[in-house]
Formats: structure tokens, C-alpha cells, sequence
């Protein structure tokens, strides 16, 4: 598909790429607080963004790039079973409405930086957040090297991504240049910066989506004719369906509860809700995040459009770009592709930040030098991020693309399996800490090792997240199996621990730290009222 | 010991509790029947009911939170002014 290099759309790519980047560094002295150097500033932006910052922090990072290539290329590819995604979504905030604003309360008044940091100050157990905080990078790192697939994809329609026969560095240097910018503003703004891209980021796909859900019907023929020959192709190919079929539904409903569940249990998602100034900015955000919902599932939409306009690729990534391409005017489509590349920007580096944090936080401080200042804690955590992302570099650079795709199917099932562990904690002290721990690796193992049975037409293994629910027999979501398997291991072995009285660990935190508010007594407040300032 | 708690004031379950629950709840009830909205009828400007019906929802749940928002701030509200009596 790559008859040379789009000159106007890669103009208009380079542009905003440009303005970004300056945006980025200039984000370090963006409300700037008196100390810089330590891990609440560079990796949790002084714990100072309200209502707006916050939507657009985490709307940013919730809907990457990947998520908006790869959810119109699942319904290109198979039709209905890709729409998951809505309902996926629609279930987050009701459930992130009743335990997130607890963990921000017991974060804050506690110090908490990560996820691992709750675990192991509630259950006193080191082994226990150093699980958690492994499952979390292990699940982070592949996410962000789909970041880079997302771009890639972009340059590759553009005509910049290089045919078969340039030569693997000309090939790979846009890629590189991206990325090293990328690295070098995370490094010196911290959390700061992808917030900051986030407005742009979000207002240039807001643009597009818009653009795009009007003005392609139009040309098109209106909704009855795209979908009719979305029908046809299916029942042509024999694969999928404008509506899932009977046998389909358990797949649908488990993939959207298992994802929903297993969202906010990523580090990233963690790491912009604590950036937040108080328990009422996640509550109100849970009010209005929804419309980056609506959004996604317009872009779904389009999927079936790509299959309306004729777009034939063979790689189901290329299908939305393409269709991008073929549809709009040069320069509009550069807007597109721009919205596209800074949407794998921002997470990227929320991501390289919150896994960054796991590791100094959980790692480093815990089990190599407890006596860790803030400021080294925060040196590390900067050459981490830097470290991380040149992992993901590699991972996509070295290795097939399928790679990084089968990693992330598996990160999401086992990041599911920090659930109880996290969301039980916040709630009771009634599980105890080894058989958390026991949970945890039934899931696992459990959920590892299913996906790796699964056989697609195209892979051996890793060929899909779904597999037969034991005891049910309908098809379902492996990772909302492996998360009952553990709740089920987890409650059991509690009652043996509990009746053999194994020693519970000592719990740091009062019932009270879980609803305290900013302004209550004893709340840290990280920064002076004066840079905190009105960011509304 | 009594922790001083903005939760330990009054019952637990209120009716107003109970209302933001079915609130939270409601959403998981209708995305998970699948059975329920996996058809093609009726069409809204050519869209299938299968489409247009989960988009519609992203919208009730909204809406559905955002009460559950207003019911458990002033509930919040209630409580501490109770309590401070």
C-alpha cells in the first residue's frame, strides 16, 4: 500500500509532532513546587491535578493509540466480538466509583506512590507488594512496546515506516527519533509532561472522531449501506458477524467484565489517579470520563467503515490509518495520524513512569537500599523509565510484532490477578496475606498456561484470550477464570491459615485513612496551596 | 476500639445507600445480558440495535453514576452535620 511518502499529511504529522515536543520540556516548569526531587513531584506531578488535568491525564492514558488502531482493526477483522471494548468501558466507572477514591484517601495519607506500597503497608507483607509490584511492570512493559506498534503503523501508511528493501536502520529511525524524544522529556518533566500532551492529544482525536463519523458515511452512503456490506463480507469469509452469535455472548460479557476489573489494576491507571488533588476529582471524574466511551465506540464504527470503503490490508492494524488515508484530504489525514502518534506518546510515558515507580518503590527501596533518600529514590526512578523504554524499543524492534500482541493478551490476565489483593484490602483485612499470595500464583499459573493452549489459524499458541470455562463448558475470558480460581484459592486457604493462626502481618493503616479527604487532619498536603494553584 | 469514622455514623444500610447501589449496579446487569441486545432490530439511522443500544448505555450509566455522585454527597453531607451535633 505504500506507493511513497505523503508529503502534506507527513508535514502536518511533523508539526504537531514539533509542538509537542517542545510542550514536553516546558512542562518541568509547569506549577513547579519548592522540591523537585522527589518521587510525589517527578512521578506523581505533586499530587496536584484537579478535575480537568485529571480527565484529560486520564483519558490520555486509558485510551492509548494501540486502543484506537486495534479496536477498529478487531471489528474490521471479525465484526461484533470487537464492539467489547464499549460495554468494557461502560463497567469501569461504576466499579472504579467505589473503591478508587478509598485508595487515593489511604495513599495520601499514608505516602503511598504505587499499588504495592498499599499492599505491603496493609498486609505487612514485603513478598506480597514485591508480587504485586512484578505482575505490574511485567504486565506495563509490553503495553508500551504496543505504543511503538501503534506508531508504527502510522509511518507505515504515511510511507515514512520504508519498504521491504530500504535498509533496517533508515527503516527504523522516525521510530527511534520519536522515541528517544519521548525519553529524554519523560526523563526531565516527569508526569508533568504527559499531562500536559494530553490536551492536545485529546482534542486533536476528539476532531478527527468527530470528522470522521460524519463525514465518511456521508461519502459512503449512510450506516444501512456500510453495514450491509459489512454483512456481506462476513457471510462471505464465514468469520464473524455484524451481531455475535449465540455461542458468542459468554466470550462477549466475561472479556468486558475481565477487562473492566482488570483496568485499574494497571500501574499507569493508578499512577494518574493518585496524581489527583483530592478524593472528589476521581469521584467527578467518574462522572465524565464516559465520554471518551462514546468516542470509542464511534471509532469502532469505523472499522466497519474501513470494510465499506473497499480498505484491504493484511495487516488488520493498517486497516484505520488506511482507511484515513484513502478518505481524507492529505492534510486532514496528517491531523489523523498526528492525534494517533501523540496518543502513543502520552501513555507510553505515563506507563515508562509507573512502572519506573514499581521498581524503585518496590525493588529497589524495599529489597536492595531501604535507606533510600527521596532524591535518590527519585534518580532511580528517572534512569528506570529511560531503561524501560528502551526494553519496549527492542521487544518491538527485535522481535515480530506478535510477540508484543501475545504479551499484552497475557499481561492483561495476570494483572487481573493483583485484584484481590488491591480491591479486597481496600475493603477488609480479613484475607490473610499468604493466601493472597497463593491466589495470586494459582491465577497465574493458571492463566498462563491456558492461553498458551490456545490455537488460532494463524499461531499455536497464544492464539486468542478466550478458552472453555471449566464446569460451565461456554467459551469465556481466561483471565476473569484465572481471577475466580484465585478468589476461590484466596478464600480457602484464609480460613486454613486463620484456624492454624499463621502470623498475619501488621497492619499499618486505621479504617479512618480510608475515607480521609484532602484538608482533613494528618493528609499530607505535598505542595504549598500557593503552586498547587486553581487548575480548573 | 470506636474509630471516629464518617462511615460509622448511623446504619450502614439507609435507603439512599440502597439506591446508589441499584445505581452501580444497573449497568453491569444490562451490559452483561448480552441475550438481551444482540439483535439487529430496530435500527436507528441504519445502525444495528446491537450498536446503538450499548452507545445508548454509555450514556444511562453516566447518568446513573452521576446520581449515585449527588446521593452519596449529600448523604456525606448529612452524616457529618449529624454527627458534629
Amino acid at each position: 500500500m505504500n506507493d511513497g511518502v505523503n508529503g502534506v499529511a507527513l508535514a502536518v504529522f511533523i508539526f504537531f509532532f514539533v509542538l509537542v515536543t517542545a510542550m514536553g520540556f516546558m512542562a518541568a516548569r509547569w506549577r513547579r513546587a519548592e522540591n523537585e526531587h522527589s518521587l510525589d513531584e517527578w512521578g506523581l506531578g505533586g499530587r496536584s491535578f484537579g478535575t480537568w488535568v485529571t480527565w484529560f491525564l486520564l483519558g490520555g492514558d486509558l485510551y492509548t493509540a494501540y486502543t484506537f488502531v486495534a479496536v477498529p482493526a478487531a471489528i474490521y477483522a471479525a465484526g461484533a466480538s470487537g464492539f467489547f471494548a464499549v460495554p468494557y468501558t461502560i463497567l469501569v466507572y461504576p466499579l472504579i466509583f467505589t473503591f478508587l477514591p478509598r485508595l487515593w484517601s489511604v495513599s495520601h495519607k499514608h505516602g503511598y506512590v504505587t499499588t504495592s506500597d498499599f499492599v505491603r503497608g496493609r498486609f505487612g507483607s514485603k513478598g506480597l507488594s514485591l508480587a504485586v509490584a512484578v505482575t505490574g511492570i511485567l504486565a506495563t512493559m509490553p503495553y508500551i512496546a504496543l505504543q511503538l506498534v501503534g506508531i508504527q503503523a502510522v509511518l507505515d501508511v504515511m510511507g515514512v515506516g520504508g519498504g521491504e528493501d530500504t535498509n533496517w536502520f533508515i527503516k527504523d529511525l522516525p521510530l527511534l527519533i520519536a522515541f528517544g524524544v519521548l525519553a529524554a522529556y519523560t526523563y526531565s518533566s516527569g508526569l508533568r509532561a504527559p499531562a500536559l500532551i494530553a490536551f492536545v492529544k485529546d482534542t486533536l482525536i476528539y476532531i478527527v472522531i468527530a470528522v470522521a463519523i460524519i463525514y465518511i458515511p456521508i461519502k459512503l452512503g449512510g450506516f444501512d449501506d456500510i453495514f450491509a456490506s459489512a454483512s456481506d463480507k462476513f457471510t462471505e469469509t464465514g468469520a464473524g458477524g455484524v451481531v455475535p452469535n449465540a455461542g458468542g455472548q459468554w466470550t462477549y460479557a466475561t472479556l468486558a467484565l475481565g477487562s473492566a476489573l482488570a483496568l485499574f489494576m494497571y500501574p499507569h491507571s493508578i499512577t494518574a489517579t493518585l496524581s489527583s488533588r483530592s478524593r472528589e476529582v476521581i469521584r467527578r471524574n467518574t462522572t465524565i470520563l464516559p465520554l471518551y466511551s462514546l468516542m470509542l465506540g464511534l471509532l469502532a464504527l469505523l472499522g466497519f467503515m474501513a470494510i465499506a470503503a473497499g480498505v484491504k490490508v493484511e495487516n488488520g492494524q493498517l486497516a484505520i490509518p488506511q482507511l484515513f488515508e484513502n478518505m481524507f484530504p492529505d492534510w486532514f489525514a496528517g491531523v489523523a495520524f498526528a492525534a494517533i502518534g501523540i496518543g502513543a506518546l502520552v501513555p507510553a510515558a505515563i506507563m515508562s513512569i509507573a512502572a519506573a515507580n514499581l521498581f524503585t518503590r518496590n525493588i529497589y527501596k524495599d529489597f536492595i537500599k531501604p535507606d533510600a533518600t527521596p532524591a535518590q529514590e527519585t534518580k532511580v526512578s528517572k534512569l528506570v523509565s529511560l531503561l524501560v523504554k528502551v526494553g519496549a524499543l527492542i521487544f518491538v524492534l527485535g522481535m515480530d510484532k506478535t510477540v508484543a500482541i501475545n504479551f499484552q493478551l497475557l499481561g492483561g490476565i495476570w494483572i487481573l490477578q493483583t485484584f484481590p489483593a488491591l480491591v479486597g484490602g481496600l475493603f477488609t483485612r480479613w484475607f490473610h496475606r499468604w493466601a493472597l499470595l497463593g491466589g495470586w500464583a494459582v491465577g497465574m499459573v493458571y492463566g498462563t498456561v491456558a492461553a498458551y493452549g490456545v490455537a488460532s489459524p494463524t499461531q499455536k499458541h497464544f492464539g486468542g484470550s478466550s478458552d472453555e470455562i471449566p464446569g460451565i463448558g461456554e467459551i469465556g475470558y481466561i483471565g476473569l477464570t484465572a481471577f475466580v480460581l484465585n478468589v476461590l484459592v484466596t478464600v480457602v486457604l484464609t480460613v486454613v491459615l486463620k484456624a492454624v493462626k499463621a502470623p498475619d502481618g501488621v497492619d499499618e493503616t486505621k479504617p479512618a485513612d480510608y475515607t480521609a479527604d484532602a484538608g482533613d487532619p494528618g493528609v499530607q498536603v505535598e505542595l504549598p496551596p500557593a503552586t498547587a494553584g486553581s487548575s480548573h | 476500639m470506636p474509630e471516629d469514622t464518617e462511615v460509622s455514623r448511623g446504619p450502614v444500610v439507609t435507603p439512599v445507600r440502597v439506591v446508589i447501589g441499584l445505581c452501580l449496579v444497573a449497568p453491569f446487569v444490562a451490559m452483561l445480558w448480552v441475550g438481551s441486545y444482540a439483535g439487529t432490530d430496530p435500527a436507528f439511522i441504519g445502525i444495528p440495535f446491537f450498536y446503538w443500544y450499548q452507545m445508548a448505555w454509555v450514556v444511562i450509566s453516566t447518568a446513573l453514576t452521576m446520581i449515585a455522585y449527588k446521593l452519596w454527597q449529600r448523604d456525606q453531607r448529612a452524616r457529618r452535620e449529624g454527627g458534629a451535633k
